[in-house]
């Protein structure tokens, strides 16, 4: 009992991905009535009115009030897109601005005519899927819908009013709002306000809306409106019992089989399965089994089949094609691989291989648990089939079977013949073995019919030549006739097994051709290296496998697409672009753009998508089956990891090349160091032992002795800058950041600059509130050094050197302030560049790096420097260093210690 | 060894750096022994027995650094190193693997003659009786009393800070690193406070040095550690 009481694990989860998909997404309203004139625009607006007083941004996508004036007053004051104007066959028509819909990004738009149909050209064929877009962006939407233009109600409107519809919305789309709004005016009131003038109707079509407008056609759909309005209302009370968990409700069990036949009408088989599906609230899937019979079906038939199965697919079943012998068979081998416990059939659908038993009998003989419904005949006028191009389909397919039985019956006049030489030496018996042979041989080469030909022709031939009395088609002896019997069902059944074998072996031979495909394309794939050559690959094997253009956009390095390598008519990038945002198919074949004439798939990998692949087949119809569709999906799957895998190839080359070049780099760096300081070295030392050499030198020879020395500690210095800026330039500082004290920094520059600044009265001031700031010492000593040794350079000697080190707004200022010349006007920022000094060409020693290396550093540090001038003249340098938050020492601890320490003194 | 001539080897490849260094040396009074390989280095210093090792750190058989860790582990020898290394991590390298010392060419005459005084004195004070004061400008450490006087005025040390004195006065004239300092004087679990050393070092200069901006006894070597200069 508690089992019972148990919340459906499965009915739980679809609630939870119904949560998921509502989450960030828009709210869809649906304002629903049964004909035009109950409304539903007028409900719309004004409860778009009041949302509109309560502050809400709400905007009129698109209202067509159809003139009508009470209407278009209650569009006064409401913001109203504009239209986007679209020429169509020479006319202007004002259609929904999707993109400036998506652009305003409204908090409700109000989209009229949910079930309209775009103009040719248009993003989207329907303006449901402009709707569904705007919701996916999270903007709410309310709109309107006349039940004729529910899909699946859409034929039996049809048969009420004798009026077909051909803008419809896809039953999913409206189980799918999240509330629906039912509009209702009784009949007579509907009809008063026709008479009135109160519901609009297009001039061209004024007689036939007036049929529409009989009271009975309204009362139909009036009561229709309802019920499915009910229906939608006990989902939503369904839904609360899941949500509250009061009882397992939804049926695991009971899920439907709908067996799309080859015959006219269907679709409207499939619309039935779709209704029930909904009613008993059960999955569904929709099945078409292709027979060899089938098979020879003309073209456009069979492309009548697979839009049945498109259709079942846009209802909501999970479709699939199966090729089988037995259609029975097929179905209930699907039916139970499926925990299917129903199946929907049309009338009269025959299971081709015992004519004279009809499918529904074959079902219940093979599997009488299966429940059958049978769909009765569509009784709605049939839309005037445009004339269609199979007549030159069929009479090429006639005469290839004419050419069949042809050759059947020349191997029959043949065996004829050769029998007649044998006649003599064998008896009747071994001539008969001979007939049947051939018979064989021809169900073999030739197939079944003309097996079956054969088989008769043999008798014929084999009564008329042999049996006596010969020359002539009667028997004396009775016995033969059995020999005509055997004869003729030998024929027949041969020819009908070496048929079907040849039908499997086909089929298995089509199988092993699609696996190997798929293998050889793994495996061609994944030998690539490079990405060009991966697609190059791709598009080869998808090229050949769907004799198709194929065409691969690939992400470069930016995460933009490329274009392919070879352009190719119809080509376009911006449907590549959707198709790569939205991850979903776009263009041909598909519900987005299906005026392409590509088919543009995201080739979606493990962590993202890798591109798109832009597909034309040669024939669209390959695009409608859904193996080769399937098929197709996992060629661009298969891309997609390729490519995947080139690129954190190309990202592990590019890895280690950098690694390998950086210590390269440093070692080189290391060794020009060790090879430029070693010379310079001996070269101090030697002048310097030279002025400390005895005898002592005469003082002009010392002075030389000393500025040797000078000028090669100076040259030390350049090397240093140098190298230093070919680290920086290579882009290898790597920072050892520290929390570092301010003073010691400063302390430690100006002990390493004490012979550039020479006798200048140097006065230092740290703020008490600078002390510990993040930073890399050595560099930042480095910073100070550089800016300490151009006071040293460009200032007279005398004059007085001020380092300045405070703290505001998060930021540890440190200056050093000088009383010389100053930055010229308008080098304050050419300074810092590399190459570039003071005076263009001056006795001062340098090459202009000191302050590029400065910026450089500093700004690595995350910091800013610059140069002002130092009243009356002079020049300040500072630069800015993050001051973060210190690490808190705290000193307490050992404060106290100290007393002790004190005491222990003191006891001395 | 003699007192008056103590014994110094110097280690280097470049002939002319060798040259300089030795003369200096020997005007000075050493008596010096010169090897130009890690090999000959080895033997050198095994059968001289020298007071003062003073060692390149690129040589053309090995790393000088090795050379040091080597020694290190059998003598207590000074060893100053001379290199043309310029990275920070390059000295602690040296300094860690027993090394007292780093000169960074090019050099001075009168900077390695300090160092090499500064190290030859701290050998013979380990040798002879511990000392029981200490000098350092106007400074005066009296170690036996635990107490510091900073021209004749007592000055208040906190424990740390005493200890810290105690360890620079210990090692005058040697390169401390950060780690061997936090080691010495917090214990061995705290050697990533280096923010604390900062603060207790710019501390103890703000009691004993006359400007603490512009050190001229306890100095910073940047990137690498602390130096006690002793006069």
């Amino acid at each position: 009992m508690t089992d019972d009481q148990r919340p459906d694990p499965d009915a739980l989860l679809a609630q939870i991905h119904a949560e998921e998909r509502r989450d960030g997404r828009g709210r869809l309203r649906i304002y629903f009535g049964s004909s035009a004139g109950v409304g539903k625009t007028y409900a719309m607006l004004v409860a778009a009115r009041k949302l509109l007083a309560e502050g809400v941004d709400v905007v009129a996508g698109v209202i067509e009030t159809h003139g009508r004036s009470e209407t278009s007053a209650l569009l006064d004051g409401l913001p109203v897109l504009p239209a986007r104007q679209v020429e169509y066959r020479g006319r202007r028509l004002g259609e929904f601005d999707l993109d400036a819909a998506l652009a305003r990004r409204a908090g409700l738009m109000l989209v009229d005519e949910l079930a309209h149909a775009n103009v040719a050209g248009s993003r989207h064929p329907k303006r449901w899927q402009d709707v569904e877009e705007l919701l996916a962006a999270g903007i709410d939407v309310y709109s309107t819908l006349n039940v004729q233009h529910l899909e699946s109600l859409n034929d039996v409107v049809g048969g009420i009013t004798g009026i077909v519809v051909h803008e419809t919305l896809p039953d999913t789309f409206f189980d799918r709002a999240d509330e629906i709004v039912m509009v209702d005016t009784p009949a007579d009131e509907l009809i008063e306000r026709l008479h009135a003038g109160k519901v609009y109707l297009p001039a061209q079509a004024e007689r036939a809306a007036k049929n529409f407008f009989r009271k009975g056609n309204l009362m139909a759909l009036r009561e229709l409106a309802l019920r499915r309005t009910a229906d939608r209302i006990e989902d939503d009370v369904q839904a609360y019992r899941t949500d509250r968990s009061i009882a397992k409700v939804w049926k695991t069990e009971g899920a439907l089989l709908c067996c799309i036949g080859p015959q006219e009408g269907s679709e409207h088989v499939v619309r039935s399965a779709a209704r029930l599906a909904q009613q008993l609230a059960v999955t569904w899937h929709a099945v078409y089994v292709e027979t060899p019979a089938l098979q020879r079906l003309p073209a456009a038939r069979r492309e009548g089949i697979l839009q049945a199965v498109k259709l079942a697919q846009d209802l909501g079943a999970s479709a699939a094609v199966l090729s089988g012998q037995d259609v029975a068979q097929a179905l209930v081998a699907h039916a139970r691989g499926n925990n299917l416990a129903r199946l929907v059939i049309g009338q009269g659908g025959r299971s081709a291989w015992l004519p004279r038993r009809s499918l529904g009998q074959a079902l219940s003989r093979m599997a009488p648990d299966i429940d059958r419904f049978e769909v009765g005949q569509d009784h709605r006028p049939q839309t005037a089939a445009s004339p269609r191009p199979e007549v030159d389909e069929a009479a090429a397919g006639a005469a290839l079977q004419a050419r069949r039985y042809g050759l059947a019956a020349a191997v029959c006049g043949v065996t004829t013949l050769l029998t007649h030489l044998m006649v003599p030496y064998f008896d009747l018996a071994n001539i008969v073995m001979v007939f049947l042979l051939s018979v064989v041989c021809v169900a073999v080469w030739l197939g079944r019919g003309p097996a079956v030909l054969a088989a008769f022709v043999s008798v014929a031939a084999f009564d008329f030549f042999f049996v006596a009395p010969r020359m002539s088609f009667a028997v004396s002896d009775v016995q033969y006739l059995l020999t005509f019997a055997i004869m003729l069902t030998v024929g027949l059944v041969t020819g009908q097994l070496t048929a079907g074998l040849r039908f499997q072996a086909r089929v298995a031979t089509h199988r092993e051709a699609r696996s190997r495909a798929l293998f050889e394309a793994a495996r061609d794939l994944s030998n690539t290296l490079t990405q060009e050559h991966a697609i190059e690959v791709a598009q080869a094997v998808i090229a050949r496998e769907f004799r198709a253009q194929v065409a691969v956009y690939a992400l470069d390095l930016d995460d933009r697409l490329q274009p392919p390598r070879e352009a190719a008519a119809g080509l376009d990038l911006g449907t590549a672009q959707w198709s790569l945002d939205h991850g979903q198919a776009a263009g041909l074949g598909t519900d987005t753009l299906a005026g392409s004439a590509w088919l543009y798939l995201p080739l979606k990998a493990t962590m993202r998508s890798r591109g798109v692949l832009a597909v034309q087949p040669g024939e669209p119809r390959f695009l409608l089956v859904p193996e080769q569709r399937q098929q197709l999906e996992t060629f661009a799957a298969l891309t997609a990891m390729a490519l995947e895998r080139v690129h954190y190839i190309e990202v592990a080359q590019g890895a280690t090349v950098q690694i390998e070049s950086e210590r390269l780099r440093n070692s080189l760096l290391a060794a020009l160091s060790h090879d430029l300081r070693t010379p310079l070295a001996a070269l101090v030392g030697s002048a310097e032992m030279l002025s400390t050499s005895q005898p002592p030198l005469a003082p002009a020879q010392l002075e030389l002795a000393h500025g040797l020395s000078e000028k090669a500690l100076r040259m030390a210095d350049m090397v240093t800058n140098l190298l230093d800026m070919a680290r920086i330039q290579s882009g290898e500082i790597r920072l050892r950041i520290e929390w570092q004290s301010v003073e010691e920094i400063i302390g430690g520059s100006v002990k390493a600059a004490h012979g550039s600044l020479g006798q200048r009265p140097l006065a230092i001031r740290i703020d008490p509130d600078v002390s510990l700031v993040e930073c890399d010492a050595v560099l930042i000593e480095r910073v100070m050094v550089n800016l300490l040794e151009n006071v040293g350079k460009y200032t007279p000697a005398d004059t007085c050197v001020e380092i300045l080190a405070t703290q505001r707004e998060g930021q540890v200022e440190i200056s050093v302030r000088d009383h010389g010349p100053g930055v010229p006007k308008g080098q304050e920022d050419a300074i810092f560049e590399k190459f570039t000094r003071g005076q263009a060409e001056s006795a001062t020693p340098g090459v202009g790096l000191g302050l590029a290396i400065c910026r450089a550093i500093v700004e690595a540090h995350k910091g800013r420097i610059r140069v002002q001038p130092t009243p009356p003249h002079g020049a300040t340098f500072s630069f800015t260093l993050p001051a973060g938050t210190p690490p808190v020492v705290d000193l307490a601890e050992d404060a106290q210690g100290s007393h002790a320490a004190t005491g222990l003194q003191e006891e001395r | 060894m003699s007192m008056n001539n103590p014994i110094v080897l110097v280690l280097e490849d470049e002939a002319e750096i060798r040259q300089f260094v030795c003369k200096s040396l020997s005007a000075e009074g050493w008596q010096v022994f010169e090897a130009a390989t890690l090999k000959q280095g080895r033997i050198e210093v095994g059968t001289r027995r020298p007071d003062l090792v003073i060692a390149d750190l690129g040589l053309p058989d090995g790393d000088g650094v090795d050379f040091v860790r080597e020694l290190r582990a059998w003598s207590g020898v000074p060893i100053i190193v001379l290199s043309a290394r310029t990275h920070e991590s390059e000295k602690v390298a040296a300094l860690d693997a027993g090394a007292d010392d780093y000169i960074t060419k090019p050099f001075g005459v009168a900077e390695l003659l300090a160092r090499t005084r500064a190290n030859l004195r701290r050998i013979r004070a380990g040798r002879s009786t511990p000392e029981l004061s200490f000098r350092f400008g106007d400074v005066e450490v009296d170690l036996a009393a635990r107490c510091v006087r900073k021209a004749g005025a007592e000055v208040h040390l906190t424990p740390i800070e005493y200890r810290l004195l105690a360890l620079l006065v210990a090692n005058a004239g040697r390169v401390l690193t950060h780690p061997h300092m936090l080691r010495e004087v917090w214990g061995p679990g705290h050697s990533q406070s280096t923010p604390y050393l900062r603060v207790y070092m710019g501390n103890l200069r703000q009691k004993l040095e006359a400007d603490s901006a512009q050190p001229k006894y306890i100095l910073t070597e940047t990137g690498v550690g602390y130096r006690l200069l002793a006069d």
